[in-house]
């Protein structure tokens, strides 16, 4: 099927972008970046936008910033542009071990990591990066910036905290100390598809002892979510297999899953346990 | 509803520039296909996920149906059609798909090929392994896919540069 008809704009500024949205948002104005989503959701029209509002023409949208402490992704970065080249050390880790599992080639090279947010999918390892990592999301509208914690942006199944006449400008993460270990498993069912779970965890070790621990699961709940009780088991003890065993085992009963089912309980359990055994 | 809107724009395809007006609801692979004659480019699920309307947007591989022809403007398009370096000699991937038998439709080829071009350009050397994640994104439903491996691995052997 073929999309249904819209006005296309492409601002040259952040000013005249957010100053579209403004004014159309009353009538589905949508932002247009990489469209690996929203182009096909137009095509089988569950989308309708009344305005396109495509920012790839703004300049500096395409830029990644990366300081000692943190990694700024402007709202038209790739996913292709976020391996593991991206950041040196264990966040530069992570970013890889994620990327290879987003989608196919041909849509990394095109698809954005901050349209990732803004589209919320339960399955985006985009979002559990945010929340694992404590990410935060730039907002800009006519009425000016805003910074909104992953946890607070993500409201539910492809649900955001974000204003019609909001867009993301970027998105800020903390990078890991060096020394920091990192682990990610997902389960798909071929390939690049949707994750039906998935699990990322960091942790050091200092005189023996787990510090920092963080857990975060997706695909398998509504939206990303960090799992405490497994990150309190895991803080200040040695790690060794049968703590992570009874982490796994924690993180998966306190899961809020998207439907009560042994078999996906399971799978979080076994990602959670992979991530943890496998972090380096 | 209003007239659609539409854009007279200035596409960069196979390294001649083509101008046509187009309505901004238009994808990249229909204006190929239907304003520019270029029907290589082969149009399956139109929603991203068969991979057979693969092209190459500034040398990456993407899809030409999840992109808007307006918002080609201003970047070189590789097609199918701009892939062999001249009428009598074909490029070394296609070489090896005729080779190792690895079309038998030939509906998913176009796409198969761009998505290699840039995967070999990347990762001159791969393994099996790597080929056949490269190509998930690309369904074919004839070859079972071993042809196609085998001969990407023959095209990348053909394409480093020799010792």
């Amino acid at each position: 099927m073929k999309s249904s008809s819209f006005e296309y704009h492409a601002p040259k500024t952040l000013d005249d972008a957010v100053a579209l949205l403004a004014r159309h948002a009353e009538e589905e104005a949508r932002v247009l970046a990489g469209g690996q989503t929203m182009v096909p959701a137009m095509a089988m029209r569950l989308a309708r936008p009344g305005h396109l509002i495509d920012i790839n023409a703004i300049p500096g949208l395409d830029q990644i910033s990366l300081t000692d402490h943190a990694m700024r992704i402007g709202a038209c970065v790739r996913h292709a542009a976020l391996g593991a080249t991206a950041a040196p050390g264990p966040f530069g880790r992570l970013l890889g071990l994620l990327q290879h599992h987003i989608a196919h080639l041909p849509i990394r090279t095109r698809g954005t990591f901050c349209g990732s947010l803004a589209n919320a999918d339960a399955a985006s390892e985009w979002c559990l990066l945010m929340v694992a990592l404590d990410g935060r999301i730039e907002a800009r509208s006519t009425a000016g910036t805003r910074m909104i914690d992953a946890e607070d942006f993500l409201l539910g199944y492809m649900t955001t905290a974000l204003a019609p006449e909001e867009m993301i400008v970027a998105a800020h993460l903390p990078t890991l100390p060096p020394g920091t270990r990192v682990g990610f498993h997902e389960f798909a069912r071929r390939a690049g598809d949707f994750a039906q779970s998935m699990a990322i965890a960091t942790y050091a070790v200092a005189q023996g002892r787990i510090t920092a621990p963080r857990i975060a699961i997706g695909g398998v709940v509504s939206r990303a979510r960090r799992c405490p009780e497994a990150e309190a088991l895991l803080h200040g003890a040695t790690p060794d297999p049968a703590l992570f065993q009874e982490a796994a085992r924690q993180a998966a009963t306190h899961a809020p899953l998207v439907e009560e089912d042994p078999y996906l309980r399971s799978l979080t359990e076994t990602s959670v346990l992979r991530a943890l055994t496998g972090a380096a | 509803m209003t007239e659609p809107q539409t854009r007279h724009i200035t596409l960069r395809v196979n390294g001649q520039a083509r101008e046509i007006t187009t309505p901004v609801r238009k994808t990249l692979a229909d204006a190929l296909r239907t304003d520019l004659g270029l029907t290589g480019t082969h149009l399956g699920c139109e929603t991203g996920l068969c991979g057979a309307c693969t092209i190459l947007v500034d040398g990456r591989a993407m899809r030409a149906c999840l992109m808007l022809a307006v918002q080609a403007e201003g970047h070189a398009i590789t097609t199918i059609e701009g892939l062999a370096p001249s009428p009598s000699e074909l490029h070394p991937l296609q070489q090896a798909f005729c080779r190792h038998h690895a079309l038998q439709c030939g509906f998913c080829t176009p796409g198969l090929l761009t998505t290699l071009v840039e995967f070999l350009h990347d990762v001159p050397n791969p393994s099996e392994a790597e080929i056949r994640e490269a190509i998930s994104g690309n369904l074919c439903r004839c070859t079972g896919y071993d042809t196609i491996v085998a001969a990407t691995l023959e095209a990348a052997a053909m394409l480093r540069p020799q010792p």
